[in-house]
C-alpha cells in the first residue's frame, strides 16, 4: 500500500501550494518518530502535564443497571483540558517546535481541540490562531473563553454551516497563504497524508493502555471496544492496538442527529458515499451533484460531513462496525452515566455510551465492553441545560 | 481546437458558471439552472480579447478560493447550477465561438460524483479543450490523466512558488495546453502588487517545459498584465472579473454586466489608462 493510503482511501487532494509543506511535515514526522529524545519528551509531557496513563474504570453501577455485559470506561475525560485531543496536540506541538515553526493554526468543532492546541502553544511559547465556526462558537462558548484566556486568537468562520467543516476550510486557506512559516495542528485523523497516520499514532496510546489494563484486570481481551467517531481520532486511537485481535469487535458510533434525511445527521457510513473533501478520499455526506451536505448533531465535535480515511477502510473490509446514535438517545446517555456513575460525559462521548446502553443488556455477563470516554461534559453544560429542559424527560 | 494565445500576453478569464452576480432576476427553473448571463458574459469576454475562458464549476467547499469566488459559488449553487449545466454551457460557447479556448475549472468531488470517465466523454463532446482541478496534484492523477488522454483533453496542473524543482518537472511532464503558475502562496483574490514570486517561478517552469505559462491569482489590472507580459505568456483574471460582475449587477442591473466585462478586458491591454467600470 502507498503511504497515506488505507485501501482505496486517504491520499492527498490539496492545492499544489501545500504540497511542499506536506512533504516537509511527512519527513519531519518520520524523523521525530524515530528520535528517542522526541519520544521521551512527548512521553514525559503526556505523563506529567496531561495526566497519563488514564484509568480503565469498571462502571459497576452502570453495569448492574443495564444488566448483561461488564462495562469499563477508558477515562480520557480525566486528561488535562478534558479530552483525548491533548494527546495529539502535544505531539504536533512538539513537532512544530522541532520544525522551527512559531505560528500555529488549528481548527475546532466542539472547542476541545482548540483548547488543547491553545494549551500546548502556551506551554511551548508558540503563537496560536484557532478557526471555529460561528455556530460552534455559540454552542461551545465556554471553550471560546478558555482559548482566549490561554492566549489564543479565536477567529469565527461565518461561511457554510458555520461548523467544523467550514473551520477546516478556513484553516486550510490560512495555511495556503502562510505556508512558509505556519504549522497547522489538524485536530483529527483526517485531511491529507500524513495527518491521518500521524494523528492516529499520537492517539494510539489510548488503545495501548486499554489493552494492558484490561488484560491486567480481567486476564483477557474485551468483547468489544466502543468509541464515538467525529473525524475519528479517539476511535482509531482506541481501536488500533486491537486491530489484529480479530475476536475483539470494534464499534464506532456516529452522530445520528435528529433524523435520517440528508442534512439532519452526520452518519457518513449510513448516508455518505466515497468522495474527496478537505484533502482526503473517504466517505462524504453529499448530494447527487457532489456538493457537500450540511450536517446536524447535538454534539459539535461529531457534526462533520466526512470521516477519517482509515475508518473508511476498516468499514469496507468489515474489521470495524459503524452505527449511529441519535440526539435523543445521546441526551439520555448523558443523564444515565451522570446518575449511575457520577460522571458527566461530553456529548460526543455520550454517543458511545448510548450504543453501550443499547447492546450491553443483550450480552452475557462474561462479555466485556470497553467504552472510550473521550471527554468530559463541562463544556456542554449550556446545551444540556437547554436540551434537557426542553425535553422535559429528566428535567434538571 | 487547441488552446492558443493570439496576443501577448494572452488573457485567460475565469467565470463562476451560473453566477448572476447580486441580481436575483433569473432564479433557476425546475428544468435546471439558468446560465444565460454567464453565456453572454463569456461571449462578450471572448469578443473583447479573452483567449481562454475558464468555466468554474461551483462547489460547496472551495478551499482554494477567496471570499469573492466563494460568494459567487454560493450564489451559483443557490440557483441550482450543476456540472451538467456547466458542460451544456460549454457546448453552447463552443458552437458560438469555435476558436476560443475552453477550460473546465473545478474541485475534484463534483467530477468524481459525476463519474470520471463519463465526465471526460461529456467534456470532450461539449468541445472543451482542457480541465483544471484545483485539488488534484500530479501524484494522485494517474487515472485522471489516462481519462483525459483517452478523449484528447488537456490536463492543466497548477505550479506554486513553493513547488520544488522535482515537482515542477512532474507538473511539466503531465500538463498539456498551458501551465498555470500561481503568482504567490495564497488563495484567489485581488492583489495590489504582483508578488515577486511569480517571475522566479515562471523562469523555473521554463526549464522543464515548452508549454505556454499563464500566471494567475491576484491579477486585477492592466499594469499587472503588462508586468506579467515581461516574463510569461498569459495572465489569468478571476476574482477581479467576478467582483466586477457582482458590483455591476448590483448598481446597474445584470444586462450591463457583459458590456462592463468587455470594457474591462479591452482595458487590460492598455497599461496606465483609467479603466471604466
Ligand atoms: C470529547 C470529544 N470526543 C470526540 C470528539 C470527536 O473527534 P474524534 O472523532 O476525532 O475523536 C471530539 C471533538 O471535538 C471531542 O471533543
Amino acid at each position: 500500500m502507498k503511504p497515506g493510503r488505507f485501501g482505496a482511501y486517504g491520499g492527498r487532494y490539496v492545492p499544489e501550494t501545500l504540497m511542499a509543506a506536506l512533504e516537509e511535515l511527512e519527513h519531519a514526522y518520520a524523523e521525530a518518530k524515530e528520535d528517542a529524545a522526541f519520544q521521551a519528551e512527548l512521553a514525559s509531557l503526556l505523563k506529567d502535564f496531561a495526566g497519563r496513563p488514564t484509568p480503565l474504570y469498571f462502571a459497576k453501577r452502570l453495569t448492574e443497571s443495564l444488566g448483561g455485559a461488564k462495562i469499563y470506561l477508558k477515562r480520557e475525560d480525566l486528561l488535562h483540558t478534558g479530552a483525548h485531543k491533548i494527546n495529539n496536540a502535544l505531539g504536533q506541538g512538539l513537532l512544530a517546535k522541532r520544525m522551527g515553526k512559531r505560528r500555529i493554526i488549528a481548527e475546532t468543532g466542539a472547542g476541545q481541540h482548540g483548547v488543547a492546541s491553545a494549551t500546548v502553544c502556551a506551554l511551548l511559547g508558540l503563537e496560536c490562531i484557532v478557526y471555529m465556526g460561528e455556530e460552534d462558537m455559540r454552542r461551545q462558548e465556554l471553550n471560546v473563553l478558555r482559548m482566549r484566556l490561554l492566549g489564543a486568537e479565536v477567529r469565527g468562520v461565518s461561511s457554510g454551516s458555520k461548523t467544523l467543516k467550514d473551520a477546516v476550510n478556513e484553516a486550510l486557506r490560512d495555511w495556503v497563504t502562510n505556508v512558509r512559516d505556519t504549522y497547522y495542528i489538524l485536530g483529527s485523523a483526517l485531511g491529507p497524508h500524513p495527518y491521518p497516520t500521524m494523528v492516529r499514532d499520537f492517539n494510539r496510546v489510548i488503545g495501548i493502555e486499554a489493552r494492558e489494563q484490561i488484560l491486567e484486570k480481567e486476564g483477557r481481551l474485551p468483547t468489544a471496544i466502543i468509541a464515538c467517531v467525529g473525524g475519528g481520532s479517539n476511535a482509531i486511537g482506541a481501536f488500533y492496538q486491537f486491530l489484529l485481535d480479530r475476536e475483539v469487535r470494534l464499534i464506532g458510533v456516529e452522530a445520528g442527529g435528529r433524523g435520517k434525511a440528508l442534512g439532519d445527521h452526520a452518519a457518513r457510513f449510513e448516508g455518505g458515499v466515497p468522495g474527496v473533501l478537505q484533502g482526503t478520499y473517504s466517505y462524504v455526506l453529499q448530494d447527487e451533484n457532489g456538493q457537500v451536505s450540511l450536517t446536524h448533531s447535538v454534539s459539535a465535535g461529531l457534526d462533520y460531513a466526512t470521516v477519517g480515511p482509515e475508518h473508511a477502510c476498516l468499514h469496507d473490509c468489515g474489521r470495524a462496525e459503524y452505527v449511529s446514535a441519535d440526539d435523543a438517545h445521546v441526551l439520555e446517555a448523558v443523564v444515565k452515566l451522570a446518575r449511575t456513575e457520577g460522571i458527566l460525559p461530553a456529548l460526543e462521548s455520550a454517543h458511545a455510551i448510548a450504543e453501550c446502553m443499547r447492546i450491553a443488556p443483550g450480552m452475557a455477563s462474561h462479555d466485556i465492553l470497553v467504552v472510550n470516554l473521550s471527554g468530559r461534559g463541562d463544556k456542554d453544560m449550556g446545551i444540556l441545560a437547554r436540551e434537557l429542559n426542553i425535553q422535559g424527560a429528566q428535567g434538571i | 481546437m487547441a488552446i492558443q494565445f493570439q496576443q501577448h500576453p494572452g488573457l485567460v478569464v475565469y467565470l463562476t458558471a451560473g453566477d448572476a452576480g447580486l441580481s436575483n432576476h433569473r432564479p433557476g427553473s425546475a428544468g435546471g439552472a439558468d446560465l444565460s448571463l454567464t453565456r453572454e458574459i463569456a461571449l462578450a469576454a471572448i469578443d473583447a480579447g479573452a483567449d481562454v475562458i475558464e468555466l468554474g464549476v461551483p462547489f460547496s467547499d472551495p478551499l482554494a478560493d477567496g471570499p469573492v469566488i466563494q460568494r459567487a459559488s454560493e450564489r451559483a449553487l443557490a440557483r441550482g447550477t450543476r456540472l451538467k449545466d456547466v458542460l451544456g454551457l460549454a457546448a453552447e460557447l463552443r458552437a458560438a465561438r469555435p476558436k476560443a479556448g475552453l477550460v473546465i475549472f473545478s474541485y475534484l468531488n463534483p467530477i468524481l460524483r459525476f463519474g470520471l470517465a463519463k465526465f471526460a466523454d461529456a467534456a470532450a463532446q461539449a468541445g472543451v479543450d482542457g480541465v483544471l482541478l484545483t485539488d488534484m496534484i500530479v501524484e494522485e492523477a494517474a487515472e485522471y490523466i489516462a481519462e483525459m488522454e483517452r478523449v484528447n483533453l488537456a490536463p492543466i496542473f497548477l505550479a506554486a512558488p513553493t513547488s520544488p524543482d522535482e515537482r515542477l518537472q512532474a507538473i511539466a511532464a503531465h500538463s498539456k495546453g498551458f501551465i498555470y503558475a500561481i503568482s504567490r502562496t495564497g488563495i484567489t483574490g485581488k492583489q495590489k502588487t504582483l508578488a515577486a514570486d511569480a517571475a522566479a517561478l515562471v523562469e523555473r517552469i521554463r526549464r522543464w517545459s515548452k508549454l505556454p505559462v499563464a500566471v494567475g491569482f491576484g491579477i486585477s489590472n492592466a499594469d499587472q498584465v503588462a508586468e506579467v507580459a515581461k516574463f510569461a505568456d498569459a495572465a489569468v483574471i478571476g476574482s477581479a472579473i467576478v467582483e466586477l460582475i457582482e458590483r455591476t449587477t448590483l448598481d446597474h442591473g445584470e444586462e450591463q454586466a457583459p458590456g462592463a466585462v468587455a470594457r474591462f478586458i479591452k482595458g487590460l491591454h492598455q497599461p496606465h489608462s483609467v479603466q471604466a467600470l
